[in-house]
């Protein structure tokens, strides 16, 4: 019994630690997230130089072969400063690749990903806040020698930035992902509360894709990449949170009013514990449903729903405190805090809100 | 990371559950011996003060098979490993570190063999939170100490027949961590008089004591004159891990799921209902939480860093959980839920309603949520004392 990290994992945590502040401050955040297109190519080099994107990627296909709990590590990390690189989505393509794909496609597509050549993303449901095969309208209809899809996506992640999208649709056999190049289709950025997490409808409808280009998605394999997905947002969401927490903790130890630190009131001091307390929590849920991805599956579902159930509702306060403990500077464009807030709308509903998951774990356990 | 344990690990597991098949009748079938021969045992395999050296009577036994002891031993909901809760958990580690060779043979084997039940006078009138501002006064005078004073909300001083009181023997001092000195007491002699308070589920458990005039040899202070908060500190750090109360917990919930499973609103199965999914949903998380919590700290510890205040964390969880679990099983049950064990329609024995009654028991003995609080901010965050 070993609930810990290992030395690697430490090491690992401060190399992307270090590589956010000296490389991705929040001013470069910042630059990058207001650009068009919000993608740094020479980050998103250095970071596969470095490893990062293909830490789930086998040795044989041009990755290092480690587990979601190390994944769990470097998204965390990287959340603390906000990186806006598309990292996760990245690590749900490949997810889905290895999950999905035939032997060929494997060895034809992941050397380039874990090569940072390719920027690959996934889009699963087409409902807002809906987790459910139902919940994917778009679709493809069998023609000679391939397939038509139909409808839009309207949520899908980092597609701007990607070279290829692997988007849920209803095949003629059931449901499936079409594998496609952004040139096949229309991208349409979407102003959203968060520009460190590019979202974008994508216009699928009259395309033409080959036999080979539409993976058979089997329910159950629509379940795990969405709790691949849950685990890597709560993972973002644990280094975010933590980094807020920090920020927040510091000015109350600094700001003075009524003569006295503000951080000595209890009215301060005891939202600062519950922020504590719920972050300390959700990282250790979040940390066991990562571990569960490789090493125990049958948990998955449930150890996924505790963690995002608890993380969405919990982040989603300690963005509201820190900002609010702050008084109006956190208000203010200027000051970072606002960041994070931004960051904790993001995350709640994606993969699934917390009553969702929360219906999941009564479900779970028996009721 | 790695969630399985080793095969000895495991087969230590399996000892206790051979045991606990062996050794533990069902509830309607212990007879009025049942007690008596069950503490012999257990203290026969060696799993009272399980932790605790081996040249004092314990077994030297390691972090997780301390864990995994008390986790089958909730499971089973078997009686404590001893009468002396208070003597297992901190008088004897506290006595184990500071007390003299007599003291330490006097009093540990006594607690191992579940002879002497012991309670512990910290809180005062004027002070409960505010611990190390006690009043309670020793004089030394020639070879005893001369006791002065009133504790109070003392569990289990009814039954009990020694107590670690603190006192303070310094009143001229600037911090009032010193000045204090510990001290262990008959509950018998002379000048010790304990009046039971009744709470509000009817019990007896906690009561005020005064003292007047006690004398207390100078062999029965524990640590030095001025050194009672060291001594304090160090014996409540001596709780180790949580992982007793996360089982104990885990079977409230089951039980509560039961409940639920077997109850109405509005003429529809209550199961189906919104807020009771996720009312009992939010429960499990938090034991989960609890669970997964004491297990990253119990891995630090296995790895020799010191554990401080993040055992506050999973206090506030319990906190909030005792609070809540038996509050919502009697609002599911409507008017069957206020009544209490006896009563025609009484939920589950009333043990829900009585429940819903004796919550500060474990809330607020140890130190209230927003002690915990402060705590947190204070040694965790580092934020300015009050």
């Amino acid at each position: 019994m070993n609930f810990g990290f290992t030395e690697e994992q430490n090491l690992l945590k401060e190399q992307v630690q270090r590589f956010m502040k000296e490389a991705c401050p929040l001013t470069r955040v910042r630059e990058i997230a207001n650009e068009s297109t919000p993608f740094d190519q020479a980050l998103w080099q250095q970071a596969a130089e470095l490893g990062w994107l293909g830490l789930t990627i086998p040795e044989a296909h041009g990755g290092l072969g480690l587990k979601w709990i190390d994944q769990t590590v470097v998204l965390e990390a990287a959340a603390e400063g906000l990186c806006p690189l598309p990292m996760a989505s990245q690590a749900l393509a490949s997810a889905a690749i290895l999950t999905c794909a035939s032997e060929q496609q494997k060895a034809s597509w992941l050397p380039a990903m874990a090569s940072g050549e390719a920027v690959v993303t996934l889009g699963l449901y087409d409902e807002a806040n809906w987790i459910d095969p139902k919940a994917i309208t778009a679709t493809a209809t069998a023609r000679t020698g391939g397939y038509t899809l139909h409808g839009k996506k309207p949520f899908v992640n980092d597609a701007a930035a990607a070279h290829y999208m692997l988007l849920a649709v209803q095949g003629p056999n059931g449901l499936a992902l079409a594998a496609l190049g952004k040139e096949q289709v229309t991208v349409t950025p979407q102003p959203t509360i968060d520009t460190t997490k590019p979202m974008a409808s994508v216009d699928i409808d009259g395309v033409e894709i080959g036999e080979e280009d539409l993976l058979p998605l089997s329910p159950e394999q629509l379940a795990f990449l969405t709790d691949c997905g849950a685990v890597a947002t709560t993972a973002e969401m644990v280094g975010a949170g933590a980094a807020i927490l920090e920020m927040t903790s510091g000015y109350a130890k600094e700001r003075i009013q009524f003569g006295k630190p503000i951080g000595q009131y209890q009215g301060v001091k005891h939202r600062l514990a519950d922020m504590f307390v719920d972050l300390e929590s959700y990282r250790s849920l979040c940390y066991f449903a990562a571990w569960t991805v490789d090493d125990d599956p049958a948990e998955l579902a449930k150890a996924v729903s505790m963690a995002k159930g608890y993380a969405s509702d919990a982040f989603a306060q300690i963005g509201i405190d820190g900002v609010g403990l702050h008084g109006a500077i956190g208000f203010t464009a200027d000051y970072d805090a606002q960041l994070y807030l931004k960051r904790s709308k993001w995350a709640r509903p994606m993969y699934g809100d917390s009553d969702y998951h929360m219906d999941r774990i009564a479900t779970l356990g028996g009721l | 990371m790695d969630f399985d344990y080793t095969p000895q690990e495991q087969s230590f597991r399996q000892e206790v559950r051979d045991f606990l098949a062996d050794n533990l009748p069902p509830k309607e079938k212990r007879d009025k011996n049942f007690l008596g021969t069950w503490l012999e045992k257990v203290r026969a395999k060696g799993w009272v003060g399980f932790a605790w050296p081996k040249e004092f009577g314990g077994s030297d036994g390691g972090l997780i098979e301390q864990a995994i002891l008390k986790e089958e031993m909730s499971l089973a909901k078997a009686p404590p490993l001893g009468t002396s809760m208070m003597g297992l958990a901190w008088v004897g580690p506290g006595i184990m570190e500071y007390g003299t060779e007599e003291q330490k043979k006097k009093f540990i084997p006594d607690i191992l063999d579940s002879k002497v039940t012991w309670c512990t006078g910290y809180s005062e009138p004027n002070h409960g939170s505010d611990l190390a501002a006690i009043q309670c006064k020793a004089e030394l005078n020639g070879d005893h100490y001369v006791v002065n004073g009133q504790k109070i909300w003392t569990t289990g001083a009814p039954w009990s027949q020694w107590i670690i009181l603190l006192t303070r023997t310094d009143f001229n001092v600037t911090s009032k961590h010193d000045g204090i000195t510990c001290f262990l007491v008959p509950m018998d002699a002379p000048g010790v008089e304990v009046r039971p308070i009744q709470n509000m589920a009817g019990d007896k458990h906690f009561a005020e004591i005064f003292f007047t005039d006690v004398q207390v040899p100078v062999e029965n202070r524990l640590g030095a004159e001025g050194e009672g908060w060291k001594v304090t500190v160090s014996a409540l750090a001596n709780e180790r891990s949580s992982i007793g109360e996360v089982t104990q917990l885990q079977a409230k919930l089951d039980d509560l799921k039961t409940l639920v499973k077997n109850s109405s609103r509005q003429g529809k199965p209550a199961s189906e209902d919104p807020k009771v999914r996720r009312t009992v949903a939010r429960f499990e998380m938090k034991i989960s939480a609890m669970k997964y919590n004491g297990l990253r700290y119990l891995t630090k510890q296995i790895k020799g860093e010191p554990l401080t205040s993040e055992t506050s964390v999973n206090k506030l969880h319990r906190a909030s959980l005792e609070i809540e679990m038996d509050d919502f099983a009697i609002e599911l049950s409507g008017q069957a839920g206020l009544q209490l064990k006896g009563g025609e329609e009484a939920v589950d024995n009333g043990t829900w309603s009585k429940g819903a009654l004796n919550w500060p028991n474990v809330v607020i003995g140890g130190g209230t949520p927003n002690i915990q609080r402060n705590i947190i901010a204070e040694r965790i965050l580092g934020q300015p004392k009050d």
